[in-house]
C-alpha cells in the first residue's frame, strides 16, 4: 500500500475548507438522481448525511439494526454540543475551539480536520434551531450556554440533559421527510455483515434481516459508514446493548485501515458497577461538573467507614474532604478533561479513598450549588439526570452526594479517513464515531455531537461529490455479480460455522470474560506486560469461543444470540488489535495511559519525537500480524506543548 | 430474591401465543428488570431452550426501544420510568410477575415481547418535521423564542416513541404521541409555519394506520415514562380545529 495520503488542501489553515469547496468537483442535479449512496447507521452522523444527500438529489439507502432510525445511540448523549458562536461574549472564536480540541486531544489529531470541525460548528446550531430543536433559552429568547471540560468559555448548547435526543430527532425528522419523498429507502432492523468491493471500489453491502435472518444484497455507487464506536468490546460500557463494531470491522478486513484503535475514552462520571448481572453502565453527564464538586474522604479511616456503610458522605466535615481535582488543577478544577478526571479518580480509589462498597467510587456533591443557587435552579438544570440517578441507585442526590466512577464511553480510534472522510478503499467513507479523525487521543465533552453532525450535514455531502463526480457514467449495479455472490457466501459460511459449534458457553459469558481482559489490561492504565498478557488471553478466549460457544435457535430466523455471537467474533479480533496498538505506542497520551510513561506528578507523558503519528493498521489475514502504516502529524499552525490544566 | 414469572411466548404474528411459567432464584434487588430477564435467558440457553425475545438498546431510558406490560402496567409498577430503568427492588421476594407485550392493532407482535412499532415512524414521515434543507438556516439567534414556549416545546419533545401510551389506551389511540409531536413543533416559530398542514396530515394518517380514537381516559398520561401531559392532546385538538375552520 502506498504512503497514507491525508489529501489536506494547501494554504492557510483558515482558508483550507473554503478553498477545497471552491475547487472540488460537483455533480449536477440531473446526474445526482442517477447515483446511489448507502449509509450504514442512523445516529447523528448517519441520519444527517442520509437526509442531506437526499435533499441534494442523490438516491440514498439507509440502514440501522434497531427497529427505528430514531433509536440510534446518539440519542443517549446528555450534556450538549459545542459551537464557537461566542454568544456569551466570553472571548470564544473558531480558533479557540480548534485550539481547545487539539489540545484536549493531546496533540494527536490532524490540524486541518479539527479546524474545519470548529469552522462548521456554528452552522450546525443554526441548522438544528431551524429544524425545531428546542435548545435551552434565556428569558430574552436567545440561546443559553453552559461550560464543559477542557474549555475556559461557555460554548455548549443544550436541551436539558437530553441534547443528543433532541439533535437526533431533528436529523431523524429530516430523514423521515426524505423517506416520505421517496429519496431515501429506509431499512430498519437490517444489520450490515459485509462490504462488497468491485474492481477495488466499495459498491455495496450484505445485510442480514434481523427478523427473518435472511441475507440481502444492496448496491450503490458509494458506501458511507456511520456505524458508531466499539466501546462494547469491554462488555460493560455506556454504549447501547446493540452498538457494535462489526460493520467497521468488516471494512477493515476488506482493506480499510484502522486508525489508533487503542484510543478509547473512559468517562469519569458514571454510576458504579453493582454486581455480576450488570449489563451496562449509565453515564451521568459531564455537565454536572459545572455545579457538582468531586471529592473523597481525606482520611482513609473515613473512607473505610463509608465503604462499610457505617458513615455517609454528608456526615464527613468539610475539613476532612479532599476535593482532589480542585487541589491538583486549580485553573480548571472540576472541569478538567475526561481522561485527566478519570485517572485522578482511579488514583484516589487505588490509594484506598474510594467510597462505595467496592471502594471504586468517588463523590459528586451538589450541596454547595444547592445552597448557592437553590434547589429549584439545580432541578431545572439537571432534574432528569437526578431522577435517573435516583431510579438506578435508590439514593436521592439532592440529599446525599452522588457516587460515580469512570467507565468506557467513546472510541476516538476508528476507520482511518483522509481529509475527504474517504477510507483507504475508494468509494468507502467513514463518518462520526466510526472514523478516527478529529478527537486525537481524547475527546472533549460535547464534541461528539458536534463531530457527528459536522460530518453528516456539512462535510461528507460535499466531499463525497468529489468522488461521485467521477461516477456519473457508471450505471446502477446489479447484485448478481460474482463479487456480491462471494460476499454473501462469506457471511453465510461464517454464520453456519457459528451455529455449528454447539458448545457449552453462552455468548454473554464469553463476552464478559473478554471485557474483563480488556478492562484489566487495555483500560485506564496499561503496561508492557499486561498488554502482552492481554494478547495471549484474547487469543485463548478466541479459540474457546470458536470451539465452545452455544447458540440456540435457527440460522435463518430471528436469533438474538446469533446476532450477539457474530458481533463477539469481531470484538475478539478487534480487542487483540487494540492491545497491539497500545503496546506499540510506548508513550502516554490522552486516554492512552502507559504506566511506564508518566511525569513525576502522574500526568500523561508524551513522546512527540517518536509518536506524533496516527497508527493506521492494515489487515494482513487471519493469524497474521497486522501491518502498521504511519500518518505523520505535521503541526504547522500551533505549537505542540505539554498539556497543562493547572 | 426468588420469583415466579408468567411470560407471554408467541412464535410469530400468525401463531397463537400463551403464557409460560418460569421460576427464577437468587435475583439481586439491585438488578434492573431487563437484567433479571437476562439471567432467565442465560438459564434457558443452558437448557437448550430459546431465550425470550424483547426489544431493548440503550438501557438508559431514552431510546424508547424497550417496553412491556408488567403486572398489567406498561413499563411496570413505578412511574415516570421505562422497563430498562425499573429495578428489582420495586418487587418483593416470592412475587409472581406477569409479563406481556404491548397489545394494539397498530403494533403487531413479532415474537414474544417484541412488537412492530413502525407505524410511529410512518406518522413522523407523514408530516412530523420542519421542511428545512441543510444549509438554508438563518443565524440561530435571529428568531428569539420565549423561554416559556421553548420549555413547553421541550416538554413535548421529550417523547421517546416507546408506545406505552398506545398500549395503555383502551382504544389503542396514538393521540398522545401525535399531540406531543404537533406541540413540540407548533410551539416554536420555526415549526409553526407548517402547523395546519402538519396536524391535518398526521391525524388522517393516524386513523389510516389503525390507531383508535381518544376518549379522554388519561391512561396514556398516567403511563407515559416521560411525563407527557394530556395538555398536548388538548393542543392537538385545538390545532386541528384551527386548521379545519
Amino acid at each position: 500500500m502506498a504512503k497514507l495520503q491525508s489529501r489536506t488542501p494547501d494554504g492557510p489553515l483558515a482558508d483550507k475548507w473554503s478553498s477545497y469547496k471552491s475547487n472540488q468537483n460537483l455533480v449536477n442535479p440531473a446526474n445526482k438522481r442517477k447515483l446511489d449512496v448507502i449509509v450504514v447507521g442512523t445516529g447523528l452522523a448517519g441520519a444527517s448525511a442520509a437526509a442531506s444527500l437526499a435533499e441534494m438529489g442523490f438516491k440514498v439507502k439507509s440502514f440501522c439494526y434497531q427497529d427505528s432510525p430514531r433509536r440510534a445511540h446518539s440519542i443517549a448523549a446528555q450534556g450538549g454540543i459545542n459551537a464557537a458562536k461566542n454568544y456569551q461574549n466570553d472571548g470564544d472564536s473558531i480558533y479557540r475551539l480548534f485550539f481547545d480540541t487539539i489540545k484536549g486531544g493531546d496533540y494527536r489529531s490532524r490540524e486541518a480536520n479539527v479546524y474545519r470541525l470548529a469552522e462548521v460548528s456554528n452552522q450546525i446550531i443554526d441548522q438544528c434551531v431551524a429544524q425545531g430543536v428546542p435548545f435551552a433559552r434565556e428569558y430574552g429568547g436567545t440561546l443559553d450556554n453552559r461550560s464543559f471540560g477542557g474549555a475556559l468559555v461557555s460554548r455548549t448548547f443544550y436541551a436539558r440533559g437530553q441534547t443528543g435526543q433532541q439533535l437526533l430527532l431533528g436529523a431523524y425528522q429530516s430523514l423521515s421527510r426524505q423517506i416520505k419523498k421517496g429519496n431515501v429507502e429506509m431499512y430498519p432492523r437490517m444489520e450490515m455483515y459485509n462490504l462488497v468491493v468491485v474492481d477495488g471500489i466499495a459498491r455495496g453491502i450484505i445485510g442480514r434481516d434481523v427478523i427473518t435472518g435472511k441475507l440481502e444484497r444492496f448496491s450503490a455507487h458509494a458506501v458511507v459508514l456511520a456505524s458508531g464506536g466499539y466501546g462494547n468490546v469491554f462488555f460493560l460500557s455506556t454504549m447501547a446493548m446493540g452498538a457494535n463494531a462489526s460493520a467497521a470491522w468488516q471494512c477493515y478486513k476488506k482493506g480499510a485501515l484502522f486508525g489508533n484503535p487503542c484510543y478509547v475514552q473512559i468517562h469519569p462520571t458514571c454510576i458504579p458497577v453493582h454486581g455480576d448481572a450488570q449489563s451496562k453502565l449509565t453515564l451521568m453527564s459531564e455537565s454536572l461538573r459545572n455545579d457538582g464538586r468531586i471529592w473523597v474522604p481525606k482520611n482513609k479511616e473515613d473512607a473505610v467507614k463509608v465503604q462499610k456503610g457505617e458513615m455517609r458522605g454528608k456526615d464527613i466535615p468539610e475539613e476532612d474532604r479532599d476535593y482532589y481535582l480542585e487541589r491538583r488543577y486549580p485553573a480548571f478544577g472540576n472541569l478538567v478533561p475526561r481522561d485527566v478526571a478519570s485517572r485522578a479518580a482511579k488514583e484516589r480509589c487505588d490509594a484506598g479513598h474510594g467510597v462505595n462498597s467496592s471502594g471504586l467510587a468517588v463523590f459528586l456533591d451538589f450541596q454547595d450549588a444547592i445552597q448557592r443557587l437553590g434547589r429549584d435552579v439545580i432541578e431545572a438544570k439537571y432534574g432528569n439526570l437526578f431522577q435517573m440517578y435516583e431510579k438506578i441507585t435508590d439514593d436521592n442526590p439532592y440529599e446525599l452526594p452522588m457516587m460515580i466512577y469512570p467507565a468506557i464511553h467513546y472510541s476516538m480510534g476508528g476507520i482511518w479517513v483522509d481529509y475527504e472522510l474517504q477510507t483507504t478503499i475508494p468509494g468507502l467513507f467513514a463518518t462520526g464515531e466510526s472514523n478516527f479523525s478529529d478527537h486525537g487521543a481524547n475527546r472533549l465533552g460535547a464534541s461528539a455531537l458536534m463531530q457527528g453532525l459536522a460530518d453528516g450535514y456539512f462535510v461528507l455531502p460535499y466531499t463525497i461529490q468529489n468522488f461521485l463526480a467521477g461516477e456519473i457514467n457508471t450505471p446502477r449495479f446489479n447484485t448478481d455479480s460474482p463479487e456480491f455472490e462471494a460476499a454473501e457466501t462469506e457471511v453465510n459460511d461464517q454464520l453456519e460455522k457459528l451455529m455449528a459449534v454447539k458448545g457449552n458457553h453462552s455468548v454473554d459469558t464469553l463476552h464478559k470474560r473478554l471485557g474483563k481482559i480488556m478492562w484489566d489490561h487495555v483500560g485506564m492504565a496499561r503496561n508492557d506486560e499486561g498488554l502482552k498478557n492481554a494478547q495471549e488471553e484474547i487469543r485463548d478466549l478466541k479459540e474457546e469461543f470458536w470451539n465452545n460457544v452455544k447458540i440456540p435457535g435457527e440460522l435463518n430466523d430471528l436469533n438474538p444470540e446469533l446476532q450477539k455471537a457474530s458481533r463477539l467474533a469481531d470484538y475478539l479480533e478487534l480487542g487483540e488489535l487494540m492491545a497491539i496498538d497500545a503496546l506499540n505506542r510506548t508513550e502516554s497520551c490522552g486516554g492512552h495511559f502507559r504506566e511506564e510513561y508518566q511525569t513525576g506528578e502522574g500526568e500523561a507523558l508524551r513522546n512527540d519525537k517518536d509518536f506524533t503519528y496516527v497508527a493506521a493498521w492494515e489487515y494482513a489475514g487471519d493469524d497474521k500480524d497486522p501491518k502498521l502504516h504511519k500518518e505523520v502529524l505535521d503541526f504547522k499552525f500551533i505549537e505542540v506543548k505539554q498539556r497543562n490544566y493547572k | 430474591m426468588n420469583l415466579k414469572l408468567k411470560i407471554w411466548r408467541q412464535r410469530d404474528p400468525n401463531t397463537r401465543g400463551k403464557f409460560v411459567n418460569y421460576k427464577l432464584n437468587d435475583i439481586s434487588p439491585e438488578s434492573s428488570f431487563l437484567e433479571m430477564i437476562d439471567v432467565l435467558n442465560e438459564e434457558l440457553i443452558t437448557k437448550n431452550e430459546e431465550p425470550i425475545v424483547f426489544d431493548d438498546d440503550c438501557r438508559e431510558g431514552i431510546c424508547g426501544a424497550c417496553g412491556m406490560y408488567i403486572n398489567g402496567r406498561p413499563h411496570g409498577p413505578d412511574s415516570l420510568i421505562t422497563v430498562c430503568q425499573l429495578h428489582m427492588r420495586k418487587f418483593k421476594d416470592g412475587d409472581t410477575i406477569v409479563i406481556e407485550p404491548w397489545r394494539a392493532r397498530a403494533f403487531p407482535v413479532i415474537r414474544d415481547l417484541m412488537v412492530d412499532r413502525s407505524a410511529f415512524d410512518t406518522l413522523i414521515q407523514e408530516a412530523g418535521f420542519v421542511s428545512v434543507n441543510t444549509g438554508s438556516a438563518p443565524d440561530a439567534n435571529s428568531i428569539p423564542v420565549a423561554k416559556k414556549y421553548a420549555d413547553l416545546s421541550m416538554d413535548a419533545a421529550s417523547c421517546i416513541g416507546c408506545g406505552a401510551c398506545v398500549a395503555a389506551c383502551k382504544n389503542a389511540s396514538a393521540m398522545l404521541f401525535v399531540g406531543a409531536k404537533v406541540s413540540h413543533l407548533t410551539l416554536l416559530p420555526q415549526g409553526n409555519v407548517e402547523a395546519e398542514d402538519r396536524v391535518l396530515k398526521m391525524v388522517a394518517k393516524m386513523d389510516e394506520l389503525g390507531f383508535g380514537n381518544c376518549t379522554n381516559t388519561g391512561a396514556c398520561e398516567a403511563e407515559c415514562p416521560k411525563g407527557i401531559t394530556l395538555t398536548n392532546i388538548a393542543r392537538l385538538n385545538r390545532e386541528y380545529y384551527k386548521a379545519t375552520v
